[in-house]
């Protein structure tokens, strides 16, 4: 019987009410009195000479209140990198400057060049059309190795090159892995490119900047996945704000996975410029902004090659890689193709020796940062795809070649610097077969080459790293920041908790699910919890959501706060019963002496802490609130198996999904409808990278794929229902709840699966063709057929 | 500017507006009603998907001035006047058809469209129908699972709650 309340059980989200009555409250719903709104002029050149702006004609458009270029923010600090990477050779990486607007030279489209804020958002669209901007063209750096070819264009003349670092991990393998790769029985070559993504969450981004003179306070609503972090960055590196007189609010976020992490240049425009003008200024992104201004995902280029020795037991994997920065350092950049990436390259194999070397380049293109994933997609991708081709290769099932290779005995420490605390991947690949009805498939293939078409079915595995993460370890690897989450629980005298916690919700639906753990911990009805979340000025602090770490970290901060008001409640109600502290038992929402028929209710305690009558006031104080912060002692490594079915169209090359099916271990679930829907959301957008989107860029620096006409978000009728199981569960072993994290998985774990099943359907139709890269358009798998 | 006047979810509403002001606009803005959301500028991503005189329409591809005179319905207007869900919108939080609710007000416009015109869509109209209506979130499982469910077919024997 499924369980109807607390952790385990599916409670109806709290949050959708309102957004199924049009009530949600989203940072493009808020309007500040008097707000004037602001126009971005941005570069329409990727790589250019800024020789002149007039802004005369502009200025005196109607409406117009005040027009900003770069000038105005000399002496104003530029957007900060969280992340120093440190090279091969012991340097820090080459880290160019980033000003709110562009000073000097522009480098991608989409870059600001001045900023016209109005009384109407048209009048400042208006007048940023009478702008004249004298440009000296430059030649554009966009292919990577063209970037970093002796004599290219610099994207920084500052810089020695286009390098951003070349990344050695771990270098003290690299040639131990050579002598593997010369000893092997056989070694898999692949070289593919992970395409580069624009993460679209629905809600494009805003920026609302106000300034309270009377105060000299400044507000900042932003559609942000981490207002804390927001505050910190643009208080401290940009504009020189303390805290204390800076709010973030992120109120309703229409989606961010990743894009929305970061601290954007907008978002310190609008608070700069709102003391300057003293009058609130909004940004609203239009989608063909979104396109040229938010943080694009992935873009790596890689070699890839598997050493086995006769056994088919994996010995080496080597790496290389070029990873695209784009123009400047976005706010984790440098982390993703590194410590998010090679980290991971065992995946779920006890392969002994491993090196990943990674050139981080600039180019004239967006900034290129975290997207749902990061960097473990990329990992998994390409790992996943080499032992798929290596099982081709030696006439060996996939699968087989995969469990022969399974890391079995926990904790496990890889070559690459992680300990693993728990995992079964027999189990999620167990669970996986049970799904597929392998021994159906044939009959399946049969079936759809009778009526002219071709079938393919593609396994992959995945590790991730995510819960992210021990400060102290990433301290060390560079990280500009801690990565511990806080939570505040305040419990008012008639029983009621607040959980102000610093994870913040955008569509993971914290609001119901962390109730769930307060629920079970007391054994009070959910409806009794309410989670405060994206406000500077209710959580004490906070490191927000990303890398799948809500419920581990954020959640086990709750847990631990909730846990000192367990302790104290216990202490008061001790007193109340005269009765000693360790004989008081909590069970469903009661105190009760051990042994004894005397018990005090969950409201009799509260009451008593605000209206201490009779409290022991001599050892605690009256009141029940505490507040926690949880460091992680490890990350957590969620894991599973994925598989997909397809049937390629031979005469236009089309591939639609069949079937697709995700075994997951996440550990202890909270809620396994929330689990689910997060799973299938990965699984949309991992079908999306691997059959439809591509952000392309021209030789010029042009974005071609610029808008929803072009970029080809995966649609309702692109995919299938998805099968998905989480029952094979290793709890994790270091954080209070067990639990190890959703949301990427997904994202992570899908790609692989459906190009394997594509290069599986063409193979079956005796197509000599082992790879493609992604997306699988009908028009290359189309050519990779022809030729 | 010149005056604009239609009924919105059953009240008469007025505004003045420029000859380029989308319906979107003078919803969100004019008339505060930001249940209609805007999450494109090429009307593909189907989020401010209203009904103007019973017909689903993107209002950001519409002039308000167009809407003159006209009968809209918003997401605003779905749910009864005590403010119980109606039955696609209690689907769509039975089946965990959302997560951060961006593109849900143009969905449940949508889905009401498509079941007053077929009252019992199979998997695939629903997928095909929902053609211009992107969702980041959900991979559109649930959210199809939802509509199946708010038509009255049993969906009990779909994976995944």
């Amino acid at each position: 019987m499924p369980k109807d309340h607390g952790i385990g059980a599916s409670p109806k989200r709290r949050e959708d009410v309102r957004f199924l009555s049009g009530t949600g409250n989203y940072t493009d719903d808020i309007n500040a009195n008097g707000q004037a709104y602001v126009h971005f002029l941005r570069s329409d050149v990727a790589h250019a000479r800024i020789k002149s702006i007039n802004t005369d004609a502009a200025a005196a458009m109607p409406g117009v209140v005040r027009i900003f270029t770069g000038a105005d923010f000399e002496g104003v600090g530029g957007i900060p990198c969280g992340w120093c990477v440190t090279d091969r050779h012991g340097e820090p990486m080459q880290e160019p400057a980033h000003p709110v607007l562009a000073q000097g030279k522009v480098r991608y489209v989409g870059d600001q060049i001045a900023a016209v804020v109005a009384d109407t958002a048209e009048q400042a669209r208006d007048a940023a059309e009478a702008i004249e901007v004298d440009l000296e063209e430059l030649p554009a750096v966009v292919d990577m190795k063209a970037a970093l070819a002796e004599g290219a264009t610099k994207v920084h003349d500052d810089l020695s090159s286009n390098l951003c670092y070349d990344w050695g991990f771990v270098e003290e393998n690299k040639d131990a892995v050579e002598q593997a790769m010369q000893d092997a029985a056989h070694v898999t070559t692949l070289e593919l490119r992970n395409n580069r993504l624009v993460a679209n969450p629905m809600e494009p981004r805003v920026a609302i900047g106000d300034f309270n003179r009377a105060t000299g306070d400044s507000t900042l609503y932003t559609t942000s996945q981490n207002p804390h972090v927001i505050r910190l960055l643009m208080g401290a590196f940009v504009l020189g704000i303390p805290e204390h007189k800076l709010r973030v609010v992120a109120p309703d976020v229409g989606g961010g996975f990743g894009t929305k992490i970061f601290h954007y240049a907008e978002e310190a425009f609008c608070t700069f410029a709102a003391k300057a003008i003293n009058r609130a200024v909004k940004w609203t992104s239009s989608r063909s902004e979104a396109f040229i201004s938010d943080a694009h995902g992935r873009d790596h280029v890689t070699k890839i090659e598997l050493a086995l020795d006769a056994d088919n037991n994996f010995t080496a994997v080597r790496t290389d890689t070029h990873a695209n920065m784009g123009a400047y350092l976005s706010t984790f950049a440098p982390s993703v193709p590194t410590w998010l990436h090679g980290t991971l390259m065992a995946g779920n194999y006890k392969t002994p020796l491993i090196y990943v070397n990674v050139k981080a380049v600039f180019t004239n293109t967006v900034p290129v940062d975290a997207y749902r994933g990061a960097g473990r997609p990329e990992a998994t991708y390409q790992l996943e795809r080499v032992i798929d081709k290596a099982a081709r290769e030696l006439g060996v099932d996939p699968i087989a070649l995969r469990r022969q290779n399974f890391i079995t005995e926990f904790p496990y420490a890889t070559p690459v610097a992680v300990e693993y605390d728990t995992g079964d991947y027999h189990g999620t690949m167990d669970a996986l077969e049970k799904m597929v009805d392998l021994s159906g498939f044939e009959a399946r293939r049969r079936e759809s080459e009778a009526r002219g078409k071709l079938r393919g079915f593609g396994v992959n595995c995945y590790i991730e790293a995510c819960g992210i993460a021990p400060s102290n370890l990433v301290g060390q690897l560079g990280a500009r920041a801690g990565l511990y989450e806080s939570a505040t629980v305040r419990v008012n005298a008639t029983g009621g908790l607040v959980v102000m916690t610093g994870s913040h919700s955008h569509g993971q639906g914290h609001e119901t699910s962390f109730p769930q753990v307060i629920a079970e911990m007391i054994g009070i009805d959910e409806s009794m919890v309410e989670i405060e979340h994206g406000d500077t000025d209710k959580a004490p602090m906070g490191m927000g959501t990303y890398g799948s770490r809500s419920i581990a970290v954020g959640g086990s901060a709750m847990v631990r706060a909730t846990e000192k008001i367990i302790a104290k409640a216990k202490k008061i109600a001790a007193h109340l019963m005269e009765a000693a502290d360790a004989d008081i038992e909590l069970k469903d929402g009661t105190f009760s002496v051990a042994g004894t028929d005397k018990s005090v209710a969950w409201g009799d305690v509260t009451l008593a802490a605000y209206v201490p009558h009779n409290y022991p006031l001599e050892d605690i104080e009256p009141g029940l609130e505490e507040t926690a912060f949880y460091d992680p002692a490890n990350f957590t490594y969620p894991s599973g198996a994925y598989a997909c079915e397809v049937e390629v169209d031979p005469d236009t090359g089309k591939v639609s999904i069949e079937r697709f099916a995700a075994a997951d271990d996440f550990g202890n679930i909270i809620n396994p409808m929330i689990v689910d829907g997060q799973v299938h959301g990965g699984i949309g957008q991992g079908i999306g990278q691997a059959l439809l989107e591509n952000a392309v860029y021209d030789e010029n620096g042009q974005l071609l794929s610029a808008s929803y006409m072009d970029y080809a978000m995966p649609r309702a009728d692109d995919v299938p229902f998805y099968a998905v199981d989480h029952s094979s569960q290793t709890p994790c072993t270091h954080n209070p709840l067990g639990v190890k994290g959703c949301g990427e998985a997904g994202a992570i774990g899908s790609p692989p699966a459906v190009v394997n099943a594509v290069v599986d359907a063409l193979q079956s139709g005796g197509h000599d063709v082992t790879h493609i890269d992604m997306p699988v358009s009908p028009s290359r798998v189309w050519s990779a057929m022809q030729s | 500017m010149s005056q604009v006047k239609m009924t919105v979810n059953g009240k008469e509403m007025s505004g003045d507006v420029e000859g380029r002001t989308l319906l979107s606009q003078f919803l969100r803005d004019t008339l505060g009603l930001t249940g209609t959301h805007v999450g494109c500028d090429t009307s593909q991503c189907g989020a401010c998907v209203v009904h103007v005189d019973g017909q689903a329409v993107k209002s950001c591809a519409m002039l308000a001035m167009e809407a003159d005179g006209a009968e809209v319905a918003t997401i605003e207007g779905q749910a009864a006047p005590d403010g119980t869900l109606n039955t696609i919108q209690q689907a769509f939080q039975d089946h965990h058809g959302l997560q951060c609710g961006f593109c849900t007000p143009g969905m449940v416009m949508s889905t009401a469209a498509l079941l007053k015109e077929n009252p019992k869509p199979s998997e695939a109209e629903i997928r095909d129908y929902l053609e211009g209506n992107l969702c980041r979130c959900t991979g559109y499982h649930n959210i199809v699972k939802a509509i199946l469910a708010a038509s009255g077919q049993d969906v009990s024997a779909l994976a995944a709650e």
